[in-house]
């Protein structure tokens, strides 16, 4: 789909809209405002770290701007390898260096296609920053991962791709919200061996060889049960001695849409 | 227009020249100049005159000729079938620029390395044989005709190959014979007449007869036909980059 977009791919039917530009009729507008790191590390491996990314710009029909370019090295620390040759830089910096080569047309939309895979983690770490950066400065960044986590943790919007079909397009908080559910455990003084009978009509699990009951419920609702719940369990006599509560996460949430998604087909 | 487009693809093949300027440049003039001093000097001197032109100054177009159209091809092929080697196709692919500003970047610079190649070898040779140039406009334009035609023949071959083995098979086993038997050492009038008829359908024969009459004034064939061959070669070789571009054969999915 990111080939398609940027161009690398040839459509075979419908049609893509990148920013107001139909990526086939008007390509010049469309790709000028697309900015691509692509998953694979392809340099140039005989230049310069400053020749690449002069080279980059170039391309992108952009007029030479050296003090642009020096800003974007020194944000991604790659300024003092500048004139070092591409091959002589370690995989983390040729990650960064293609970020640089990205970035170096100044695009408003900036796809990043696995940018972390392979990529040890307070790199990654480095490269969310960064990424946090770029969305702060009003790039709209597409971000293509494996790593749950990380789409958790950066992503404003979320989109789930299964097997090539979108799923679903949706604001990352709102998703959790309306696809992720809340558990409150709580931890027993004393095991049960069953569920009083009174208490079947909350959604409880016993776990733990009854030592633990699972209470799952929608933060939706206005009314979460949960104060019910308590004296319900008051009643019966059933002490405890922790508690605490937990929502799904994102992870859960694609697992669970993925699941319905082969369901439904 | 994307003019930084093409200037970034040009500069970045020309730089590429001048890292690599002792294959590119100074290989290629050696080994020329060492045909002169074989074939022009030692050689040259028992021969005789072949159209009141002295052996060795009668080699000098199709020596030039041979150095042309393996580095043009040579030139353009590697400069489009390294990014694909490598995947940095992937970036002129995805850059706002038509596939016309991306032939003019490639097919400009190998165009611009051959023709000063060519025009170093021709400085070379007056250190070795003794010549004169007749047309000298007429030369510059063949010299830069050639270049350019060739340089798209091998941008197109540079497309096509998928390892390095087919990039070096047409220049090694089409182009190098047919110039060695495109009347480079001979004119083909000295031939037997059946033979001069089949030699009629080498190509190399007209650029390297046109390329000649530049220079001394005599030619094979008629130098309007020369023109015409080689322009017929470079339009041939323009459409075949219109499909690639048209159809994405080998550079995209």
């Amino acid at each position: 789909m990111i080939s398609i977009v940027c161009g690398i791919v040839n459509l075979s039917s419908g049609r893509v809209i990148a920013d107001g530009n139909n990526i086939q009729t008007d390509y010049r507008a469309a790709r000028s405002k697309i900015g691509l790191v692509p998953q694979e590390l392809a340099t140039d491996s005989f230049e310069s770290v400053w020749a690449t990314v002069n080279f980059s710009r170039g391309l992108f029909g952009k007029a030479p701007n050296p003090s642009y370019l020096e800003k974007i090295l020194r944000q991604l620390s790659l300024w003092e390898k500048r004139d070092n040759k591409v091959i002589a830089l370690s995989g983390g910096m040729k990650r960064r260096l293609m970020i640089a080569k990205a970035l170096s047309h100044e695009p408003k939309i900036l796809f990043l296609d696995e940018p972390t895979a392979g990529v040890d983690v307070e790199l990654r770490r480095d490269m969310w920053d960064m990424v946090r950066g770029l969305r702060e400065s009003g790039v709209t960044i597409i971000l293509t991962t494996h790593y749950i986590e990380e789409a958790e943790e950066m992503a404003d919007r979320i989109g789930v791709i299964n097997h090539g079909e979108l799923v679903l397009v949706e604001e990352k908080t709102k998703l959790m919200q309306e696809l992720g559910k809340k558990q409150l455990t709580l931890q027993l003084q004393t095991p049960l061996p069953t569920l009083p009978e009174k208490l079947r009509l909350y959604q409880l699990e016993l776990c733990q060889e009854g030592s633990q009951l699972v209470y799952t419920f929608d933060t939706q609702q206005k009314n979460t049960g949960i104060s019910e719940l308590l004296k319900s369990l008051n009643q019966e006599g059933i002490v405890f001695k922790d508690l605490h509560s937990s929502e799904s996460s994102l992870e859960e949430i694609f697992i669970n849409l993925v699941r319905k998604n082969k369901e439904s087909a | 227009m994307n003019l930084y487009g093409i200037r970034a693809i040009y500069k970045f093949e020309m730089a590429r020249t001048w890292r690599t300027i002792m294959q590119s440049v100074i290989s290629p003039v050696l080994s020329t100049s060492l045909y002169f001093v074989v074939f022009g000097t030692a050689i040259g001197s028992h021969m005789g005159a072949i159209d009141g032109i002295s052996y060795g100054a009668f080699i000098i177009p199709g020596l030039i000729m041979l150095s042309l159209l393996g580095e043009s091809i040579s030139n353009a092929a590697f400069g489009i079938f390294f990014p694909k080697f490598s995947g940095t196709i992937y970036e002129v692919l995805s850059a706002p620029i038509s596939p016309i500003e991306i032939v003019a970047g490639y097919v400009g610079a190998a165009a611009t390395k051959s023709t000063l190649l060519g025009l170093l070898i021709i400085a070379t040779a007056r250190v070795f044989v003794e010549y004169q140039i007749q047309h000298p406009i007429w030369m510059l334009g063949f010299l830069i005709l050639t270049a350019v035609t060739f340089s798209m023949f091998g941008f197109i071959i540079g497309i096509w190959a998928d390892d390095f083995q087919k990039l070096q098979i047409i220049p090694l086993m089409v182009v190098t014979p047919l110039t060695f038997l495109g009347g480079a050492f001979y004119s083909i009038n000295m031939l037997p007449e059946i033979w001069q008829k089949i030699s009629l359908f080498n190509p190399v024969v007209y650029l390297i007869s046109g390329f000649r009459w530049a220079f001394y004034g005599v030619s094979d064939v008629n130098i309007l036909v020369s023109l015409g061959i080689t322009l017929t070669i470079l339009v041939a070789c323009m459409l075949g980059i219109w499909l690639i571009f048209r159809t994405g054969y080998r550079i995209k999915v």
